[in-house]
């Protein structure tokens, strides 16, 4: 057993522990707090964007010509994973969730026979990631110095992916992000986003009829880049407030389990102790018996 | 019956402005300006660099804008813009950062024409603001 000494030392690197995951608890919870509203405020223009998106692409009187962003290029031989992280861990499940989402995924897509491609967001996934698809990682992007996920940031990870398209590098491109629903809860998301897949919104564009001011096709051609970004801004905003609810939500059950620990160890440094006091006083009584 | 629509302008941070009461809403379209008035047609169009005049009972509104997505419909005006400024809250250093950039871009000799032409645009505007 364990002697006093150490259990007391025990005792005290576990509270010291418990303090610093407790501080962490309170950094992300405040921090959850900021990024949950600029998620929330960020939602207004990605839906409007998909509505205007949705109502042109339904007036769009060219199908064939439509912008190949839109339509896409007619194969899906190449798939283009855009996969979006943390740059720091300690987020619980946080990134493993992501990247589970994504590995299932690349599986399929190599069991088809499929070529696969990935860029990586943040330092976790390519850290998880490098070693089962090590070759298959193109990109790796890390915004480590921007504090709060930013639009800039996310318009420089879509002008590399319409680079790529323009290019003919992939036919398909799907990001995969941690939507927010509550703290506790955060749920991976697989988004496909070139080409833009209309059907799976379930909304119905309204009936009626837009003018376009220049035509559709040059509006569309110079929205569905922005799109793109907005899409991926929204998904670096939910993936924002996830990375803080999830690691509120780790270091609350870090410091629950770090008191746990401490009243165990207390407990069991108490009944020592009175062990040894025990001891020590069948010595004496038994030394003054024997006299 | 009431000559008044309502504004929205959001950029992708937030929900950057919503007014009830505006009578006429001049954009800075890609083909000219256009003056945005009540019950007009739906219409989708985009922004080059220009100012947005937002006229209504509470006082006229200036804001500059340097690309964007305009919207218009059941009397429902949506602007969507990554980058807006409300030309009262522009104060001389904020302008000299944003005209620097927008002459930089300017001076670029491999871009597109259209892009030398939107950053031309934004020298043009930010100039004509003081």
């Amino acid at each position: 057993m364990a002697s006093l000494d150490d259990l007391k030392k025990r005792i005290a690197s576990v509270k010291s522990t418990q303090k610093i995951t407790k501080a962490m608890k309170m950094v992300a919870a405040a921090k959850l707090r900021r990024a949950q509203e600029s998620a929330e405020n960020g939602r207004p223009y990605s839906e409007k964007m998909k509505n205007v998106i949705l109502n042109l692409s339904n007036g769009i009187s060219d199908k064939e010509n439509a912008p190949k962003l839109l339509s896409g290029t007619g194969n899906d031989k190449v798939h283009l994973c855009v996969v979006l992280t943390s740059d720091r861990g300690l987020c619980g499940g946080f990134n493993s969730n992501i990247i589970k989402k994504a590995k299932s995924y690349f599986s399929k897509i190599l069991s088809e026979g499929k070529e696969l491609k990935i860029i990586t967001v943040g330092s976790k996934g390519n850290d998880q990631l490098k070693r089962l698809y090590g070759d298959k990682i193109i990109e790796n992007i890390s915004f480590k110095e921007s504090k709060n996920a930013n639009y800039f940031d996310a318009d420089k990870v879509s002008k590399l992916i319409i680079d790529k398209f323009e290019n003919n590098e992939f036919d398909i491109c799907t990001i995969f992000y941690n939507q927010f629903k509550n703290v506790i809860t955060q749920i991976p998301q697989a988004q496909q986003i070139v080409p833009l897949n209309n059907k799976d919104n379930g909304e119905k564009a309204s009936e009626e009829s837009y003018e376009f001011e220049p035509d559709e096709d040059e509006i569309l051609s110079n929205l569905l880049p922005k799109n793109i970004s907005t899409q991926i801004f929204k998904a670096m905003l939910e993936n924002s407030a996830s990375e803080q609810g999830s690691r509120m939500s780790a270091m609350d059950n870090a410091t629950r389990n770090a008191g746990e620990m401490v009243d165990k160890l207390t407990i069991q440094y108490n009944r020592s102790r009175q062990a040894a006091i025990t001891k020590e006083l069948i010595e004496i009584i038994s030394g003054a018996e024997s006299l | 019956m009431s000559e008044e629509f309502k504004i929205e302008i959001v950029n992708p941070e937030k929900s950057f402005l919503v007014q009830e009461d505006v009578s006429e809403v001049v954009v800075p379209a890609f083909e000219g300006e256009m003056g945005i008035l009540k019950d007009h047609i739906s219409i989708i169009s985009f922004l080059k660099p220009g100012i947005i005049k937002i006229f209504s009972k509470s006082g006229n509104e200036n804001y500059y804008v340097e690309d964007g997505i305009v919207e218009f419909k059941n009397n429902n005006l949506s602007i969507l813009t990554s980058s807006i400024f409300n030309v009262a809250d522009l104060d001389k250093s904020k302008q000299e950062i944003l005209l620097k950039k927008a002459e930089e871009e300017a001076s670029k000799t491999e871009t597109s024409d259209q892009s030398k032409y939107l950053a031309d645009q934004k020298v043009q505007v930010l100039r004509s603001i003081n």
